[in-house]
């Protein structure tokens, strides 16, 4: 029996070290193609490790895409999303959960409803009323389809919902107003759910590919995965620097895991 | 009495202060665009200049049109590739990582690492190992395939990255569907003598039932709207892209590119209505295997 389990155990290990490098082995691939001379990489049989390391494509990469301008450009973007799903959200979200008012469940299907429709549809739109404004190639164009979301505003709700009432109600017994009681006690006891809302935004936001591509089309004012994206092709015989390339959203990264690590603390 | 009255005033006005930003947002971006594109499907529009009405000239034209019917078919064939492998892939890694072993966080943050990148830079990767000449898969396993210009091939291939970009995350899901199963259930059958097979068959699979229920709707969301995978591997100027895009793609395609917002505005409407066909299949299968009770 034991040695069953035993072997069991080994299996699971081998199942799960092949599958491990399976999901690693792109990345690391990436990381060696980079250092490789656009000469190694066409060698046939190729070459697993560089022959020698060498760092020009790095150099490159950084002289084919204004890296700073689009760093700037997806960190402001990310930092405007996350700021303004978790104001309006918090706010609605609080409201439909625990206040009161006429119109209440009408205006609540219409955000469950709104949550349920593909966000392609209102594309075209949307890109006209930018169009219009002539806020295209803007910071404000990127954030704009994010302003609000009906998906943060249900997630927060379920949130507030959690919260016994009687919270709110010691709170205004105490001469907290309706504001008070909603920034100074209810806001805080949702730092869980904001955090997770926040991932949930800025990962959709840097991955969103499709909304960059229409609205910002000046290469400087467009977001990383878009600026990656546009020399696709133009430039597809030199791997080595289209993998140096791809390996600077690795920065991003690092700080998607840290800001992960810090909501799933939350969560616990 | 009067008290409570002017509290319900007073919730009446806070109330309205606290949806009106997120409400004001919603009619902006997306009621109004929604109104607007049914409108578009049905008007004939170009970049420049206004709109005029053909009632059902788009949708005649794409019923008719061998690119969209074959769009519609790749969306649905993606889907067949992979929502049944990437779902099933990710039970198994969940159960895996389930299993009493050392380094659980370790393997968890490996599985989940593609999803943290941008897709852009996972799909660069792949369409470089995917290359026909010098990638190192054709290398590795001595086959010579078109794994990218072959319009029969890629969709295979895009088909491939996508499992492997979402495996992570469905399998963390499912792993806290897992998780949340009380141990005693586990106990009571193995006192009765249920192998672990069985345990699986009828403890852990019903109990899980509701979570893969939700991942199963999310992949088929996400893979009958694929669109950005298919432009980084595929992308413009390949020969291959006609015969291998999306239907996404194609509206993105004859919005952004051609310009035929018109016709574009009837092809993402046809592609919303098909995910509201499928997800509403689903919801009503879904009362044959998911079990909600306990």
């Amino acid at each position: 029996m034991k040695q069953k389990k035993n072997v069991t155990t080994a299996l699971t290990y081998v199942a799960l070290i092949i599958g491990s490098i399976i999901m690693v082995f792109p990345f690391v691939w990436m990381l060696l193609t980079a250092f490789k001379t656009n000469a190694e990489v066409m060698q046939i049989p190729p070459t697993i490790l560089p022959s020698n390391w060498n760092f020009s494509s790095f150099a490159k990469a950084v002289d084919l895409l204004p890296f700073g301008n689009l760093y700037f450009n997806t960190a402001l973007m990310i930092f405007l999303r996350v700021l303004c799903a978790v104001v309006f959200c918090s706010m609605a979200g609080y409201a439909f959960a625990k206040l009161n008012f006429k119109g209440k469940n009408i205006l609540f299907t219409l955000v469950i409803v709104q949550q349920m429709i593909p966000g392609q549809i209102f594309i075209i739109p949307q890109y006209q009323m930018i169009a219009k404004m002539g806020m295209t190639d803007t910071i404000f164009s990127l954030v704009f389809p994010g302003i609000v979301s009906a998906f943060g505003t249900f997630f927060l709700r379920q949130a507030y919902m959690g919260i016994p009432n009687e919270v709110a109600e010691a709170a205004y017994l105490d001469g907290c107003t309706r504001w008070q009681t909603f920034t100074k006690i209810m806001f805080p006891l949702t730092k869980s759910s904001i955090a997770a809302l926040s991932v949930f935004t800025a990962v959709f936001a840097y991955t969103d590919l499709m909304w960059p591509l229409v609205a910002n089309t000046n290469i400087n004012s467009t977001t990383l995965s878009a600026g990656l994206s546009s020399l696709n092709g133009q430039f597809s015989t030199n791997y080595p620097v289209l993998m140096a390339r791809s390996l600077q959203c690795f920065r991003w990264l690092c700080c998607t895991c840290a800001s992960r690590d810090i909501s799933s603390k939350a969560w616990q | 009495m009067k008290k409570k009255r002017k509290g319900l005033d007073q919730d009446n006005k806070w109330g309205y202060l606290m949806i009106a930003p997120t409400i004001i947002g919603l009619l902006v971006l997306n009621v109004y665009p929604f109104i607007d594109t049914i409108i578009l499907s049905f008007s004939s529009a170009k970049v420049f200049g206004g709109r005029e009405f053909v009632a059902f000239a788009n949708y005649a034209k794409m019923f008719s049109d061998a690119e969209f019917w074959r769009a519609t078919w790749n969306t649905v064939l993606f889907c067949i590739l992979t929502v049944p492998v990437g779902v099933l892939l990710a039970l198994v890694v969940a159960i895996l990582l389930n299993a009493r072993i050392k380094g659980k966080v370790a393997f968890r943050a490996i599985f989940f690492l593609p999803m943290v990148v941008a897709p852009a830079a996972v799909a660069m990767v792949w369409k470089w190992m995917f290359n026909s000449e010098y990638g190192i898969i054709n290398t590795v396993f001595h086959t010579d395939i078109d794994w990218i210009t072959n319009p029969n091939v890629v969709i295979i291939t895009v088909a491939i990255v996508a499992v492997w970009s979402a495996l992570g995350y469905d399998a963390v899901l499912l792993l806290s569907g897992i998780q949340n199963i009380s141990k005693s259930y586990y106990e009571a059958a193995s006192l009765d003598g249920c192998t672990k097979l069985q345990q699986f068959r009828y403890i852990t699979l019903p109990m899980v039932s509701p979570t893969l229920f939700v991942v199963l709707i999310m992949r088929l969301m996400a893979s009958l709207k694929v669109y950005d995978l298919l432009y980084m591997m595929v992308g413009e100027g390949n020969p291959a892209l006609s015969k291998a895009q999306s239907l996404i793609y194609l509206f993105y395609r004859e919005s952004f590119i051609s310009g035929n917002r018109g016709y574009a505005s009837a092809i993402v409407i046809w592609t919303v209505l098909l995910i509201g066909i499928i997800t509403a299949i689903q919801f009503v299968g879904q009362k044959k295997w998911v079990n909600y009770e306990v």
